[in-house]
């Protein structure tokens, strides 16, 4: 299966951290970073969020590449937000711009920035049905984690399906537009990528069972906490400790 | 369309953010909840079907001008699966956050409610009209599927960023447009998704997660 994940360059220090502790300090710095508005707390989450990339061992470029998304509805709250948000004006050049607005903006850019490179760094890298079994062992439901993980092995199958489906159109000259006969194809084109894949999941399904899958798996990676962890979660805590005594003090 | 990571809460109103975050979070755990206990294990990989189709029906791009939207179908999702749609649609949300950057982790619980609740709305208002026999009203039913499920979560995405504080009001109206054009768009494809499948794979549509197997037809 092909997988969209970052391939790390550097030394990949955060792949030897238990994915335990990885997935509980991405979710604890989601939520602080996400309360708080004050600048140094930000910087602080964001120089968390740039350490984490970095010690995933991603390069610069990759990370450039993944937060493209992130990064144009950014730019769109920065353009923005200065003349819709009300109170004091300042002038920049020509133009009256609320002060507030554009703290804001600046505010949420930071944040933005720094929660997704964090989960990134943390998650990002992290192989799937690593992931998955994580979850499970942080007694997650386990209809849900199943559910993650036989999804994460359906996406590749799927993706493929679509791929050769899209070629198949390619090759009969479609082009796609905004018209009727685009919406058609599309929908046909969805409706052979449920019946397709319904049956080569199955197949799958059928499979498994013949090797003995009774409906749940077993948990053959027991993560241990290791001597790398305790670095990790010592810094973790006084990442967040520093937020909120920043945020809150 | 998703919540970014970092909108919400917002400074200026950071209660009615919490408020909203948290909610999205409980009534998301709650359908979750609901779903997970409709299924049996036998079914999970069924369900996973439909998780990963969804996140691959949202890489194809419907071009209008210069800009392009990605294709949800929650309400053809919801059409085929019920309150499986919010396990199925959690799942492949949590994925896209984690393996693409869109959306985020505080934001998961609301934007898997502004995609599941309509595909649950939807399973309930046209699903029988979707599967009864007579093709006029079971095209005509997929296409008011996916059109609501479409406004609806347009108007849940708005309502959430409206409350959020005034500096967003822009961008909930720019939601609502956006969701109003994919409306349009996702009614048309679901029809066209509905017709195929009532022709080609009619189980599929009557009951997908217990659907009959068809091994024979393997190809490659």
């Amino acid at each position: 299966m092909t997988s969209p994940q970052p391939r790390a360059a550097g030394p990949k220090t955060l792949a030897r951290v238990d994915p335990r502790s990885r997935i509980l300090a991405a979710v604890g710095f989601s939520v602080i970073v996400a309360l708080c508005h004050r600048p140094a707390a930000l910087g602080v989450g964001l120089a968390a969020g740039v350490a984490a990339v970095g010690l995933a061992g991603l390069r610069p470029g990759e990370v450039l590449r993944r937060l493209a998304p992130l990064e144009l509805l950014m730019l769109l709250l920065v353009v923005v937000l200065p003349w819709t948000a009300s109170g004091a004006t300042i002038a920049i050049g020509p133009f009256d711009v609320s002060q507030h607005g554009l703290a804001l903006a600046a505010a949420i850019a930071v944040k933005g920035n720094a929660i997704m490179l964090a989960l990134l760094g943390l998650l990002g890298t992290m192989d799937e049905i690593r992931l998955g079994h994580a979850l499970l062992h942080l007694r997650v439901p386990d209809k849900l984690a199943h559910l993650l993980l036989f999804t994460v092995r359906y996406l590749g199958v799927l993706r493929d399906e679509h791929c050769r489906l899209t070629d198949a159109m390619r090759v009969r000259g479609f082009r796609p537009g905004p018209n009727r006969h685009t919406c058609q194809t599309y929908g046909y084109l969805v409706g052979m990528l449920l019946a397709r894949g319904f049956d080569r999941t199955e197949r799958i399904a059928a499979a498994m069972k013949c090797r003995g899958f009774r409906g749940r798996f077993y948990l053959l990676d027991h993560f241990v906490f290791s001597r790398i962890d305790v670095p990790f979660a010592a810094a973790t805590v006084g990442v967040i400790a520093a937020i909120v005594f920043l945020e809150w003090t | 369309m998703h919540i970014a990571e970092a909108i919400l809460p917002n400074p200026e109103n950071p209660a009615a953010g919490l408020v909203i975050l948290g909610a999205g979070w409980a009534l998301t755990a709650v359908g979750t909840a609901i779903g997970l206990r409709r299924l049996d294990h036998e079914q999970i990989p069924r369900v996973a079907v439909f998780s990963a189709a969804f996140f691959v029906v949202s890489l194809i791009h419907f071009p209008i001008g210069p800009v392009s939207v990605h294709l949800v179908l929650n309400g053809l999702m919801g059409l085929l699966l019920g309150w499986a749609a919010f396990p199925a649609l959690l799942v492949a949300l949590l994925l896209q956050a984690v393996l693409f950057q869109y959306g985020g982790l505080t934001t998961l619980g609301i934007n898997t409610l502004a995609m599941a609740a309509p595909a649950v709305a939807c399973h309930y208002l046209f699903g029988p009209l979707v599967r009864g026999a007579r093709p006029r009203t079971a095209l005509a039913g997929a296409a008011a599927a996916g059109a609501t499920g479409m406004l609806l979560a347009g108007l849940i995405v708005a309502a959430a960023l409206l409350a959020a504080g005034e500096a967003f009001v822009w961008l909930s109206q720019l939601s609502l447009a956006v969701h109003a054009v994919l409306a349009v768009l996702e009614a048309a494809v679901t029809v066209a998704a509905v017709h195929f499948l009532r022709l080609v794979r009619p189980e599929l549509l009557r009951a997908p997660l217990d659907a009959p197997r068809r091994l024979e037809v393997s190809r490659g």
